[in-house]
C-alpha cells in the first residue's frame, strides 16, 4: 500500500534525515520525502495500519528534526 | 511570508539594529559586552535549544549543534562581535533560504496551475451550480463559460468555440471544437460556450494526470541528487571530527615540542571550521535546480516524470525515432496524379468512389482529395481484393483502382511510377487511365528538429520504420537523418534499440522518440523513452519517461536543451560549494580565514547556489 502525506519542513538536509528515519521505521517499505513538493510518499508493509505506522514514523522523524509536521 | 517567516524577519531586523549600534557607538566594555549577549540571545535562542534538543535524542550533528558550538566557542573566546555576527548571519542565510524555497515552490506550481477549482454543472431548473470536479460523474454534462477552464475531458454536446490549450502545451495555437469533438481537461475556453458530456472522472482527466506526474516527478532522484545526500551525511561529522582534531592536536603537539600550547588560536580555528561545515547549500540547491528544471520544461509542454530522467536526458547522444506520427504527420494525403490519359479530376473521382466503401487510410485520403460526396447508386458491385484493390463497376463501367499485383491480375499494362508513397492505379473498362501518389505529409518543423538535435551536440540520429524502403529512404535524406533502418516489425525495433545499446559507450545515452501508440515495448527499452503527441493518450504518458504534450519534433531538442542547463546548473552548484567551502576550510585550518570568510563560506554560498538553482526555471527562449 502506498500513500502520500503532506509535510512540513524548513530545510533540505532536515527533509533527507527524516526520509531516513522514516525508512528505518517498522512497518515502512520504503520513504521518500520530496522537500519541494513538501510531500512523503510512504510503502507500507502488508498488513500494517497505515496511522499506527505514521504515528511511529512522526516519533522518529521529531528525533532527528524537531520542528517537524506530518499530517496524517 | 509565512507566519515563522516574519516572526524570524523581526527577530532579525531587531538583532541587526541592535548590532549595528553596538558597533557604531563607542561603549565602555562593561555595557558592550550584556548588550551583544542580549543580541545574541535574541537572534540565536532558538538554535541553542534546538542543539540542547538534538543532544538528547542523539543527533549530535546537525547545523544547529554547530551554530550552538561555535558561537559558545566564540563567547568563551572573548569575541562576542563575531559570536554575534556568526548567529545574524546564519539566521539570515536560513530565513533566505526559507524564503526563496517558499518563493520558487510558489511560482513552480504556479507555472503548472492547470488544477480547475470548479465544474458549473447544470441543476433541473438550469441554473448553474458550481462543484468540485472530484464529484462529477461519468456522463454528466457540464458548461464551460469563456474564460473558463475545461474541468473534465469529454464530448462537446452544444455548442463550439475555440481554445487554448497553453497550459499543456505550451504552445499558444488556439484548437477549434464544436459539436462531438473530443476535448481534454486544462485546456482553456476562449469564446463560446460549451456544454460538454463527460467520459472520464476527474482523478482520471487528462489534468489530473499530468499534476500528479509533475508532482510525484522530484520524488525520483537522480543520482546527483543521491550524491548529494551520501556527502551531506559523511561531510559534516568529517568536518566536526577536523575540528576536533584541529582544536587538539596542534596544541598538544607544542606542548610536547614544549611551545606555548596557544590553545585559543587552536580552538578558534576549530570553530571556524564548525562554522563553513554546513552542508545547507548543497543539500538545498540540487533538488531546487531539479525541481524548477522539471517545472520550467512542463511549462514548455515537456513533461518530465523524474528528475533522473532530466540528468539522463542531459547525457543523451543517440536519438531514435519512429518515422509516422513522429517526423511525418501520418495523415496521408494524394501528392500528385500521373500519367492520367483522361482529366485528372475524373480520374480522382472514378478511384474515389471506387474506394468509397473501404475503410483504409489510403481510400480516405483518397475520399478527402475529390472533396465532394459520393453519390452511392452510381456504384455498383463493389468487390475488395484483398492485398490488391477494389473492383467496382462505376455509371455503368467497370473500373479497377489499386496496386501493380492489381494490374497484373488483369493483365493490364501500367506505368511504373517513381514517386515515393503509395501508387493508386486505375484502370477503366480493362485500359489503363494513370495513377494517384498519396503519400505521407513530413511535419512541417522535421528537418529544423534534426538540425536542431545536431546543435545540440547529439551525435548521431536513426530512424525506425515498419515502412517500406523506398519511402523511408527518401525521408531520411530529406531529413538528414544519418541511420535509417526500414520494413521492420514492433518486435524488430526493440531489436535495433538493443543493438545500438550494445554498442555505445555506457556514459550516452540513447533517447527513443515515438508516438506511445504501438511503440511501448521500445519507449521502455530505450535509456529514455519520449512519447510525443501525447495529449489526451494515457497509452504513451503511462509508457514514456518524458512526455512531448503537443506534436511538433522541435521539442526533443528544447527538452534536451532544457535538461543540458539543468545539469550544468547542478554542477555548477556542486563544484562551486564543495569549491568554496574546502578552500576555506584550508584557509581556516592555516589561520588565514577568519570567522567572517566562514560566515560567507556558509550563508554566502547558500545564497548564491540557490539564487543559481532558480535560473533552470527560465527556458522559455531555449
Amino acid at each position: 500500500m502506498k500513500k502520500s502525506y503532506k509535510i512540513d519542513v524548513d530545510c533540505a538536509n532536515c527533509a533527507n534525515k527524516m526520509e531516513v528515519a522514516a525508512n528505518n521505521t517498522e512497518g515502512v517499505k520504503s520513504a521518500v520525502v520530496n522537500f519541494m513538493m513538501l510531500k512523503m510518499n510512504v510503502e507500507f508493509e502488508d498488513g500494517v495500519q497505515p496511522k499506527e505506522v505514521m504515528a511511529r514514523v512522526l516519533e522518529n522523524c521529531k528525533k532527528v528534526e524537531d520542528d517537524c509536521e506530518i499530517f496524517f | 511570508m509565512n507566519k515563522k517567516q516574519k516572526k524570524m524577519l523581526k527577530r532579525i531586523i531587531v538583532a541587526s539594529i541592535l548590532f549595528i549600534i553596538i558597533k557604531v557607538v563607542k561603549l565602555p566594555e562593561y555595557i558592550e559586552i550584556p548588550l551583544f549577549l542580549v543580541a545574541y540571545l535574541e537572534i540565536g535562542y532558538d538554535i541553542l535549544l534546538k542543539a540542547f534538543k538534538g543532544i538528547r535524542n542523539r543527533q549530535v550533528f546537525d547545523e544547529n549543534f554547530l551554530m550552538a558550538v561555535a558561537t559558545v566557542g566564540a563567547i568563551g573566546l572573548k569575541s562576542f562581535d563575531e559570536a554575534t555576527a556568526v548567529m545574524l548571519f546564519y539566521q539570515i542565510g536560513e530565513w533566505f533560504q526559507s524564503y526563496a524555497v517558499g518563493k520558487s515552490r510558489k511560482n513552480i506550481t504556479e507555472l503548472m496551475d492547470i488544477r480547475p477549482d470548479y465544474a458549473n454543472v447544470e441543476d433541473e431548473d438550469g441554473n448553474l451550480e458550481q462543484v468540485d470536479p472530484d464529484e462529477v460523474e461519468i456522463g454528466t454534462i457540464i458548461v464551460v463559460k469563456p474564460g473558463e477552464k475545461v474541468a473534465i475531458d469529454g464530448i462537446v454536446i452544444e455548442g463550439s468555440s475555440t481554445l487554448n490549450t497553453a497550459a499543456l502545451t505550451g504552445e499558444s495555437l488556439p484548437r477549434e471544437v464544436s459539436e462531438n469533438d473530443e476535448v481534454i481537461s486544462g485546456c482553456i475556453n476562449m469564446t463560446g460556450l460549451l456544454k460538454i458530456k463527460t467520459t472520464k472522472e476527474f482523478g482520471e482527466s487528462t489534468v489530473s494526470k499530468i499534476l500528479d506526474l509533475v508532482e510525484n516527478a522530484s520524488s525520483k532522484k537522480s543520482r546527483s541528487e543521491a550524491f548529494i545526500s551520501r556527502f551531506a551525511r559523511i561531510y559534516t561529522p568529517a568536518v566536526c571530527y577536523s575540528a576536533l582534531a584541529l582544536f587538539l592536536l596542534p596544541p598538544v603537539f607544542n606542548l610536547i615540542m614544549s611551545n606555548p600550547a596557544d590553545f585559543g588560536t587552536w580552538l578558534y580555528r576549530a570553530l571556524t571550521f564548525l562554522v563553513i561545515s554546513c552542508p545547507c547549500a548543497l543539500v538545498i540547491s540540487i533538488p531546487l535546480s531539479f525541481f524548477a528544471g522539471i517545472g520550467g520544461a512542463s511549462n514548455q509542454g515537456v513533461l518530465v516524470k523524474g528528475s533522473n530522467y532530466l540528468e539522463a536526458l542531459a547525457s543523451c547522444k543517440y536519438v531514435v525515432f519512429d518515422k509516422t506520427g513522429t517526423m511525418t504527420q501520418g495523415v496521408f494525403e494524394v501528392a500528385g496524379i500521373h500519367h492520367a490519359n483522361i482529366p485528372e479530376e475524373k480520374l480522382l473521382e472514378y478511384a474515389a468512389m471506387a474506394e468509397s466503401y473501404s475503410t483504409h487510410p489510403i481510400s480516405k485520403s483518397l475520399l478527402k482529395a475529390y472533396g465532394n460526396t459520393i453519390d452511392k447508386s452510381r456504384i455498383e458491385n463493389v468487390e475488395e481484393i484483398s492485398g490488391h484493390g477494389v473492383k467496382a463497376v462505376i455509371d455503368g463501367v467497370q473500373v479497377l483502382a489499386g496496386n501493380d499485383k492489381l494490374m497484373k491480375m488483369y493483365n493490364i499494362p501500367y506505368q511504373e511510377c517513381h514517386s515515393i508513397g503509395t501508387i493508386v492505379h486505375v484502370a477503366i473498362d480493362g485500359k489503363y487511365a494513370g495513377h494517384i501518389v498519396i503519400s505521407d505529409m513530413l511535419k512541417p518543423h522535421a528537418k529544423e528538429a534534426i538540425e536542431a538535435l545536431k546543435k545540440a551536440g547529439i551525435k548521431q540520429t536513426v530512424m525506425l520504420t515498419g515502412d517500406v524502403k523506398s519511402v523511408a529512404d527518401k525521408v531520411a535524406s530529406e531529413l538528414h537523418i544519418d541511420k535509417v533502418y526500414s520494413e521492420l516489425l514492433p518486435q524488430d525495433k526493440v531489436n535495433k534499440v538493443e543493438e545500438l545499446l550494445s554498442l555505445k559507450h555506457s556514459k550516452e545515452n540513447i533517447a527513443f522518440v515515438g508516438d506511445g501508440i504501438n511503440d511501448a515495448p521500445v519507449l521502455s527499452r530505450a535509456d529514455i523513452g519520449i512519447a510525443m503527441g501525447a495529449l489526451g493518450s494515457d497509452a504513451a504518458i503511462e509508457a514514456a519517461d518524458i512526455v512531448l504534450m503537443d506534436d511538433d519534433p522541435l521539442k526533443i531538442s528544447k527538452a534536451i536543451k532544457i535538461a543540458k542547463k539543468c545539469i550544468h546548473i547542478v554542477y555548477e552548484n556542486i563544484y562551486f560549494a564543495i569549491g568554496v567551502k574546502l578552500i576555506c576550510l584550508l584557509l581556516g585550518a592555516i589561520g588565514i580565514a577568519n570567522m567572517w570568510v566562514a560566515i560567507f563560506a556558509d550563508v554566502g554560498v547558500m545564497i548564491i547556489a540557490v539564487l543559481n538553482a532558480i535560473r533552470a526555471l527560465n527556458v522559455k527562449n531555449l
